[in-house]
């Protein structure tokens, strides 16, 4: 392809990798390298000293500024990942770098506490930080595991037509149900008005709908009385098909509610538990210093 | 002895009225001869209530009956009355058998009755009475017909009217214009445009379209015709369709015998040719003129210009300036030379290969569209990258094409009487390379649309173009220094072939051993391998296939089918094996490409015997990117739902570098196994949308990017030609608070496109509301790191890729 000045350079991706693997896993190689090269060093000199050099020495030092320049590298990825520039950046570059180096602190960090725990401000930084690190674990797990089912849930079926259609059948249930005596018509009004869809995070991550409108009209509907008349009959009949059809739709868009939590669910321990670690960073650096 | 008529007007059409008129006013003793009891057949045969319409506009009226654009019953009251006032002789029932005898004393022998004798005769029949016919199987069914008089007649039918002119137009939008009549209509067009038809139709077309109330098929063909049924052949495929009625509406041709049997020469030996004629309308038979229809040209206008015009030159005013002279006049006034404007037409016509085959009349006409141009020597026609689809002929001079846009002292001449700049016709790219006059130069610049029209009234055109631009191609693709004289002997077999989806050129196993190339359209190569169709590539335009056989002697080993519908090149083997014995240079650099082609085969069929679900896997994945349409695509975006977590960052990254509207939806598309194609621009090789687009806005970039500019009107004919359904109407949201703002005080929707309450309460405290514009992805044209949609994903999930370079791409993943 030819280039001319002003022009967009196509990059044209001839590999196709996902973020964990990305150019050969080049992230976690430089990680384990890190990681092994840190514990060697350390362990070297720690052979020479009586006790392991704790983060007041000139390792635990060099570890702590790498440790503590991680942290707010990796806390950039919020940003990178919504300023879109026009550069030449991959984002998934970025995240390969992120879960892996990210791994890698749970060597470099611990190695710079020297192994000191005490109930005070550097501990919880060192708490904090592997509490962003678990979660963010749970999140690779996450997203290495549930793509698959979130897309084979939904099919080629979206968000919007599952909107959709739950409307349509609210719409043909309030049509049906204008025969309808006050008992059945009330039962329409339930599963039309009182159906909540998602519900709290809580909700849709546990998938906890036993007490659906919808589920409870349609039993309601089931131990109602036999119809005065022919009419009434069908139309009761019409209702339950179409609170059965609505209940499978629910149970599909819920379902995919369910997933969309899980995938998103770590990130609520993830991003708070990361603007701690920042503060407690800050506290921990200022007080050593203060301290010095 | 009959009374022997100055003059003789046969047919009464606009032309012919418009000649008696002009004979009566003046005092020419005159007969006007109609076959029916009614003037002007062919108007009085329109369907009732028809608008009437006077193009072009520009042009003005210089007859003795008055014409304005209004409904057919209008038109018809106004001419009888102007006939009636002007006191015409008119002999109805006058039904014109044959002619014979020489100037100053023609006999017009007619079917009933005493024959006519003339001094001289105007011919202007048209050519309403020689439509031409559909040719597929069940064409002779009763259910076809070639005529609408009343469109009121029909009810409840399901009704398919072939042929996207201005009488198809016309006849579908009759059918389908009362409700109440309860009938299905269909448009079928052969081609994606409607170039011949006259623009307020073409706009009325969309509009009843878009109102729901009839389907236009476009690029199809009606392969067969059954009572009760139609078979239509679309780019993606052969459907039937329930159908009671066909109206067949695809152009007329001149009555070629009846006019030969007079002793009158034609322009070509083709069908749809017309009569030699002078620039006095006189045909090569001394004293008999013919003018409207018949003498190529179809607009009422131009036909009453002609019928006073002609009534001129029989009285002997030589000297009378055609109505559009002062237009043409101030068209060509500041070329150099000081030509007469005859003197340039014929100049012109004479010296453009791709104009030979015009008439005078029809060089009138095609100039008011086109500009003729001079060019000082060295002096840039075009440059590369400029936006621009016109094509070029060369009248005088010659052009170098800087084929190295490295270095502009590598060039391509051109010489006079050939065409540059044709690529533009067919897919609107931008122009591929700077062209400079070489000499000074006189060139004419043809419109994409006058080009079109051009090539579907004038074969001759047509073929001239298909040469040229064949043997570019043959040139470009085969390039080792090839020279257009190399290859004379292999363009002079060379047979331009369309392909239906599904067709194949090539079947394994065949001994033939032509060689192909891909004009338009794409191919797939399939191997039978243990009874099953095995998918092994796929090939794009602008490539060859067959040269196996042709080299080797061999039979077919693979079967080449078309993806999509296709045109290619068929190159005889015989003089191609010439030429790669003369041009060692070629001949192994196909050697070298044939043997890459080979590996890949082989390849495939060692890795079908170790790994057949694999192979299958790979197969039926091409299969389903092909049926998705993306075998027209040129870049695609597919996501992979094994890493997809629906984060969305590529829509609102798409958002971000957009004015705040993403042009991709995500979740909406179809999906198979594991790929997910969402709805978003394919910038397919040949874009449905730029078919008809007002404005001409919508190009494509110099990466292969297809873009609207701000050029856009809104009109919304794009979203609807996508097939993909990629294009929406929209307006840019304000402009948000910056990121910092939202992530520090939440102010403002986030990234990503706002949602719409924002937007609307935005645009209130705002004020200025903007047009809704066609918006459709640029592929991030302009933006050094390529499209955002891909830079943004998080997880790798979201890949942009061609065709082939995704097939590549699967086939060694999935088998390594």
């Amino acid at each position: 392809m030819t280039h001319a000045g002003g022009h967009t350079e196509r990059v044209k991706q001839r590999t196709h990798e996902g973020f964990l693997r990305h150019k050969h896993f080049m992230f976690a190689q430089i990680a384990t390298a890190l990681c092994v090269v840190a514990v060697g060093v350390y362990f070297f000199t720690a052979a020479s000293l009586d006790e392991p050099p704790s983060g007041g020495s000139w390792i635990g030092y060099i570890l702590g500024t790498i440790s503590a320049g991680l942290i707010v590298w990796l806390a950039c990825l919020g940003i990178r990942k919504r300023v879109i520039t026009s550069g030449h950046y991959s984002l998934k570059a970025w995240v390969s770098a992120h879960v892996y180096l990210g791994l890698s602190l749970t060597v470099l960090a611990t190695l710079h506490t020297g192994f000191q725990f005490g109930w005070n401000i550097h501990t919880l930084a060192y708490v904090l930080m592997m509490l962003v690190i678990v979660s963010g674990a749970l999140g690779i797990w996450a997203y290495a595991t549930l793509p698959q089912r979130l897309h084979g849930n939904r099919g080629e079926t979206t968000r919007k037509q599952m909107l959709e259609s739950i409307e349509s059948l609210d719409r043909q249930m309030h049509d049906v149900a204008q025969p309808l005596d006050r008992a059945g018509a009330e039962l329409a009004r339930m599963s039309i008005e009182d159906t909540e869809l998602g519900g709290g995070f809580w909700t849709r991550l546990t998938n906890g709908y036993g007490n659906c409108a919808n589920r409870r009209a349609a039993a309601r509907l089931r131990a109602l009385p036999p119809a005065s008349n022919p009419a009434q009959a069908e139309a009761l009949t019409k209702l339950e098909q179409l609170m059965q059809q609505k209940a499978e739709v629910l149970a599909l868009a819920r379902r995919q509610m369910q997933i969309t939590a899980f995938l998103e669910g770590w990130l609520f321990v993830h991003i708070p538990a990361t603007f701690a670690l920042l503060a407690a960073l800050t506290a921990h650096i200022a007080s050593v210093f203060a301290y010095w | 002895m009959s009374e022997l008529y100055k003059v003789a007007i046969i047919g009464s059409g606009p032309a012919g009225l418009s000649a008696a008129a002009h004979a009566a006013k003046k005092g020419l003793s005159h007969i006007l001869l109609e076959k029916t009891d009614h003037l002007s057949d062919t108007i009085y045969r329109y369907q009732k209530g028809k608008h009437v319409m006077a193009t072009p506009v520009i042009l003005v009226l210089r007859a003795d009956a008055d014409f304005d654009a209004g409904k057919r019953e209008k038109v018809l009251d106004q001419w009888n009355q102007d006939i009636a006032a002007a006191g015409v002789n008119v002999k109805f029932h006058a039904d014109v058998k044959a002619i014979t005898g020489e100037k100053g004393n023609f006999t017009i022998e007619l079917t009933k009755g005493d024959p006519v004798r003339a001094e001289t005769i105007v011919l202007a029949v048209g050519t309403q009475g020689n439509p031409n016919r559909m040719r597929c199987d069940g064409a002779n069914l009763p259910h076809v017909q070639y005529q609408l008089d009343d469109p009121g007649e029909y009810t409840d039918e399901h009704i398919f009217v072939i042929g996207g002119g201005d009488a198809g137009i016309e006849n579908a939008l009759g059918l389908a214009a009362d409700p109440a009549q309860n009938n299905t209509v269909t448009l079928v067009n052969r081609g994606a445009d409607f170039p011949t038809a006259k623009k307020p139709n073409v706009d009325n077309l969309f509009a009843a379209r878009d109102a729901g109330r009839m389907t236009i098929l476009t690029e199809c063909n009606t392969s067969l015709v059954e009572p009760g049924w139609i078979t239509v052949d679309t780019p993606q495929g052969s459907s039937r369709y329930k159908c009671d009625r066909i109206i067949a509406r695809m152009g007329a041709a001149p009555p070629r015998a009846f006019v030969e049997a007079a002793g009158i020469e034609f322009s070509g030996p083709d069908r749809t040719a017309f009569p030699t004629l002078s620039p006095t309308f006189e045909t090569t038979k001394a004293g008999i003129y013919v003018i409207g229809a018949l003498a190529g040209y179809p607009l009422i206008k131009h036909c009453m210009n002609q019928g006073y015009d002609v009534i001129e030159f029989i009285t002997g005013n030589t000297q009378l300036e055609a109505a559009d002279e002062p237009l043409l006049k101030d068209k060509l006034k500041h070329l150099p030379g000081n030509r007469s404007v005859a003197d340039w037409l014929e100049f012109l016509r004479s010296r453009v290969e791709i104009l030979n085959g015009l008439s005078p009349l029809q060089m009138r006409e095609f100039l008011l569209d086109s500009e003729v141009r001079a060019y000082k020597a060295n002096e840039p026609i075009f440059i590369r990258n400029d936006t621009g689809s016109s094509v070029f002929g060369i009248a005088e001079g010659a052009v170098k094409v800087e084929v190295d846009p490295t270095n502009p002292n590598i060039t391509v001449p051109i010489g006079q009487s050939s065409i540059f700049g044709e690529v533009g016709l067919i897919s609107g790219r931008k122009r591929g390379s700077t062209i400079r006059a070489s000499e000074p130069t006189i060139c004419v610049e043809i419109p994409r649309m006058a080009a079109l029209k051009l090539m579907s009234q004038v074969p001759a055109a047509r073929e001239a173009v298909q040469r040229i631009t064949t043997e570019r191609q043959v040139l470009q693709i085969f390039k080792s220094g090839l020279t257009p004289a190399d290859i004379t002997d292999v363009l002079a077999g060379a047979e331009v072939i369309d392909v239906k989806p599904g067709e194949a050129i090539i079947n394994e196993g065949d001994i033939s051993d032509d060689l192909y190339i891909i004009r338009s359209g794409s191919m797939i190569v399939e191997k039978n391998l243990g009874g099953k169709p095995v998918f092994m590539s796929y090939v794009p335009a602008g490539s060859y296939v067959g040269e196996m056989a042709m080299m080797e002697r061999t039979p077919r080993s693979t079967t080449v089918k078309a993806a999509i519908r296709s045109t290619v090149v068929k190159l005889p083997a015989e003089p191609f094996r010439a030429l790669l014995g003369r041009k060692p240079e070629l001949a192994k650099r196909m050697q070298t490409e044939m043997r890459a082609r080979q590996e890949i085969n082989a390849f495939i069929e060692s890795q079908k015997e170790e790994f057949g679900g694999a192979v299958d896997m790979y197969s039926s994945v091409a299969n389903f990117l092909i049926k998705q349409g993306i075998g027209e695509a040129t870049d695609v975006l597919l996501i992979d739902e094994s890493l997809c977590v629906g984060c969305d960052n590529c829509e609102k990254a798409c958002a971000d570098s957009h004015d705040g509207l993403s042009r991709l939806n995500r979740e909406a598309g179809t999906t198979f196994a594991n790929i997910h194609v969402p709805t978003s621009c394919r910038h397919c090789e040949q874009p449905h949308c730029m078919a008809d687009c007002p404005p001409n806005a919508i190009r494509r970039g110099p990466d292969g990017e297809v873009f609207i500019n701000e050029t856009c009107i809104g009109c919304g004919n794009c979203q609807r030609a996508c097939p993909y359904g990629v294009i929406q109407m929209d307006k840019p949201p304000p402009k948000k608070p910056s990121l910092v703002e939202w992530m520090l005080f939440g102010r403002g929707p986030g990234p990503g496109q706002p949602d719409n309450e924002w937007r609307k309460k935005a645009a209130k405290a705002g004020g200025a509301e903007s047009p809704k514009l066609a918006i459709k992805c640029d592929m991030c044209s302009g933006k050094a790191g390529g499209p955002a949609c891909v830079r943004a994903c998080p997880t790798g999930a979201a890949i942009r890729v061609t065709p082939d370079a995704f097939l590549s791409v699967a086939r060694i993943e999935r088998t390594a």
